[in-house]
């Protein structure tokens, strides 16, 4: 952009106490009227130290420290690293434990992508698609309560299996959740995708292509919004994900509707799974034969899967001990909000909520 | 001027003042609630029988609040700003009859007059935005300047064409010459760029740019607190109500369609009483639209209000002028006009969408089948 001469930059502090930040996150805009010449984001706000404070818990505690990583997706957090610790200890998980957390992590997705959906209406201004789309979620949330106990940090999805079963009318009340969530999955796309304000808002904004997007190392929706077939679930398929036939969405364009759009139709795909899921699933155990202190052997190991902002990574290092020598996470907001800067530059100010709207970062497992 | 007409004045003044009050307390609630409505919630439903004494809690709420004033904020101007948007939203009211006779003052320019304090509220909103120390808030203020003064062009140029349809800029006189048929049927066009200019002159979705919630945080209203803040938002509502009447006064026929019926009473109190009823329901119907948009629309961005401004509402408007004008020297049928303004409207309609459709095409996510990756990898 040319500079206007004698223009003046201003510096405006977005953030941590801004509506459309999505939590406390803050970036330094310099802008010239309202473009956005420069942006410095700072993060932080949100550190616990968490990486650091598994080394004092045992093993099946530091479960409890996954869950408030990306507190929107808490079993996919939960997966991943009982998933590493398995991996460690070479625990076969009963088919029954697999089945039952793909369905409880897809549902987290769609509920995950259900509060994305609403907030991005409302980073584009309209406020009516988060009453719709919560509406979806508090079903799901409330499934999730009578199977887990808890709406948030569920602490179910433990090492080696699951706490324990699920209610005996699990099976029904999923298949009448998925009819009512495919009915209003469709409804949330008819309210706002193909609405000509918000494609004027949306379309050819914020655009990466999909190097960039790789070089940076963005994963999960926004980079299949840029054309990348990157999806761990089928390229490196983890639980019982090489049974299951799923679309997996990939845009075109990589701009802030393709960005938008690739969460909503994974939504769709998500039921897909599930349903699946459910007719494949058979009784048995949901817990393997393991003792009750987890001690795994000397070593390290990493172990990664898809969550609903992308690929979560988990490097373990254990010493022998009953508790974690080092944990290493790869959180996916992380890394793709690093694509914020180069996005930034030159926008408009409008801009830059709908632009850091459609990354789709939580700040808790930004900051950690 | 004599005492007693001072006296009827200032009774009239502090009628209307209590009215409006009363209009937007009653406002603000039926926003509330048909929002409610379209979001599948309630809306308030605590405070009083379905929550109508909701709005007078927050007012009190408001009132005892305490007023806090930035450091940085320039005093004066800080203090100004809330009653600088105020008194002309207030004004404007003195000129807009609900009938016949229950106006303050029947004025000859009465929609001049009207158009010409509409405007003043931007000097408010400025001076708030810059009053206010705040970089949101200046940002805010800058972008209600832009808007409004761009926006103000297409209403006066309605207004004009309406003045030249009409000769006249009385809106009592406006509101007979609609007696067999509305403005809504002969000047369509018209109704609609007086509308969607009304919405952006009034700052509301999709047009809330000023205040954009997400963007600025309430723009120049950011600081503002208590009374002070109260003041602004009365303000919104008394120019939304203000905007809603003159759309059913310009267009909508005002009191007129009952006119039989207010001759068959008879009795001049009965007959007021059916008009205003008539001009209340009208207005109150526009509001609802006004709110039905706000549940439906997200929010421009700046440089695509300005673009629809200048490239769209601004042309548009000078066509309207120029085709009403053509009509009245002309003499042509209404009927002729009616349907050129629905061409023109059907026309912009239609470029407006292939424009959209320009854009790289909604169906740029296409699946992949997770089976294919997963054996190619």
């Amino acid at each position: 952009m040319d500079q206007i001469p004698n223009s003046v930059e201003m510096m405006v502090n977005m953030g941590p106490q801004h509506p459309s930040t999505h939590g406390v996150f803050r970036m330094v805009l310099k802008i010239d009227g309202e473009r956005i010449v420069d942006v410095e984001p700072h993060i932080g706000y949100l550190h616990r130290g968490s990486e650091k404070l598994t080394e004092s818990e045992t093993y099946s505690q530091v479960v409890t420290l996954f869950d408030r990583l990306d507190y929107v997706s808490n079993l996919n957090n939960e997966l991943v690293f009982c998933m590493a610790v398995e991996k460690l200890m070479s625990v076969d998980v009963p088919e029954r434990a697999q089945y039952l957390r793909i369905i409880l992590c897809e549902l987290n997705r769609i509920a995950s992508h259900l509060l994305f959906y609403g907030t991005y209406g409302l980073d584009a201004g309209a406020i009516t698609p988060i009453m719709y789309s919560f509406r979806e979620r508090e079903r799901i949330q409330n499934l999730f309560e009578s199977v887990t106990g808890a709406r948030m940090m569920h602490n179910f999805i433990r090492i080696g299996g699951l706490k324990e079963d699920v209610p005996s009318d699990f099976n029904y009340r999923v298949q009448e959740l998925l009819g009512k969530l495919s009915v209003a999955i469709n409804e949330c796309d008819t309210l706002l995708s193909q609405n000509e304000i918000f494609l004027s808002r949306t379309k050819g904004v914020g655009v990466i292509d999909s190097r960039e997007a790789l070089e940076i190392g963005m994963t999960g929706p926004p980079l299949r919004a840029s054309g990348v077939i990157e999806d761990v679930r089928a390229t490196d398929p983890y639980q019982l994900y090489d049974r299951f036939d799923f679309g997996i969405p990939i845009g075109s364009n990589g701009d802030a509707w393709d960005r938008y759009y690739v969460p909503l139709e994974e939504m769709r795909q998500s039921i897909i799974i599930i349903e699946q899921a459910l007719q494949q699933i058979e009784e048995g155990p949901v817990v393997a034969q393991i003792r009750r202190i987890t001690r795994p052997p000397k070593g390290a190991v990493f172990a990664h899967a898809e969550n609903p902002r992308g690929d979560l990574g988990v490097y373990l290092v254990s010493d022998g001990t009953g508790k974690p020598y080092r944990v290493k996470v790869r959180p996916p907001s992380f890394c793709n909000l690093q694509a914020l800067k180069p996005l930034l530059r030159d926008a408009y100010l409008a801009d830059a909520v709908i632009i850091l709207g459609s990354l789709d970062i939580i700040m808790g497992e930004v900051d950690r | 001027m004599s005492i007693t007409e001072f006296t009827l004045l200032s009774l009239w003044v502090s009628g209307l003042l209590i009215a409006l009050s009363v209009v937007v307390l009653s406002l603000i609630y039926l926003e509330r609630k048909v929002l409610g409505r379209l979001q599948m919630r309630l809306g308030p439903m605590r405070v009083g029988p379905y929550g109508t004494l909701q709005t007078i809690a927050d007012a009190i709420k408001l009132m005892t609040k305490e007023d806090i004033q930035p450091e940085w904020a320039d005093k004066r101007v800080y203090w100004v700003a809330p009653v600088l948007v105020f008194i002309p939203a207030f004004m404007v009211w003195v000129a807009i009859p609900f009938s016949s006779r229950l106006v303050v003052q029947d004025l000859d320019l009465g929609l001049f007059y009207v158009m010409a304090f509409l405007v003043l509220s931007i000097v408010g909103l400025v001076m708030a935005g810059w009053g206010s120390a705040n970089k949101y808030a200046v940002i805010g203020g800058l972008r209600a300047a832009g808007q409004l003064v761009s926006y103000e062009i297409p209403v006066i140029m309605v207004v004009a064409g309406i003045a030249i349809f009409t000769q006249s800029l009385n809106l009592n006189y406006i509101v007979d010459q609609q007696s067999p048929v509305p403005f809504i049927l002969v000047l369509p066009l018209g109704l609609f760029l007086f509308f969607v200019a009304g919405l952006a002159e009034l700052g509301r979705t999709p047009f809330d740019i000023y205040e954009a919630e997400s963007e600025v945080v309430g723009g120049p209203f950011v600081e503002y607190s208590g009374a002070h803040w109260a003041v602004f938002f009365l303000a919104e509502y008394v120019s939304t109500f203000a905007i809603a009447a003159l759309t059913a006064l310009l267009f909508l026929g005002g009191w007129g369609w009952s006119a039989s019926l207010q001759n068959w009473v008879g009795h001049p109190i009965g007959s007021e009483a059916i008009a205003f009823f008539e001009m209340f329901i009208k207005s109150y119907l526009v509001v609802l639209v006004i709110f039905w948009v706000r549940g439906t629309f997200p929010r421009f961005r700046i440089d695509q209000l300005m673009a629809l401004g200048w490239k769209v509402m601004v042309p548009l408007s000078f066509v309207f002028v120029l085709l009403v004008a053509f009509a009245t020297f002309y003499g042509w049928p209404w009927w002729v006009l009616s349907i050129t303004n629905v061409l023109v409207l059907v026309g912009m309609g239609w470029g407006y969408h292939n424009k959209m459709h320009r854009l790289p095409g909604p169906a740029s996510v296409v699946l992949h089948s997770a089976r294919e990756v997963r054996d190619a990898r």
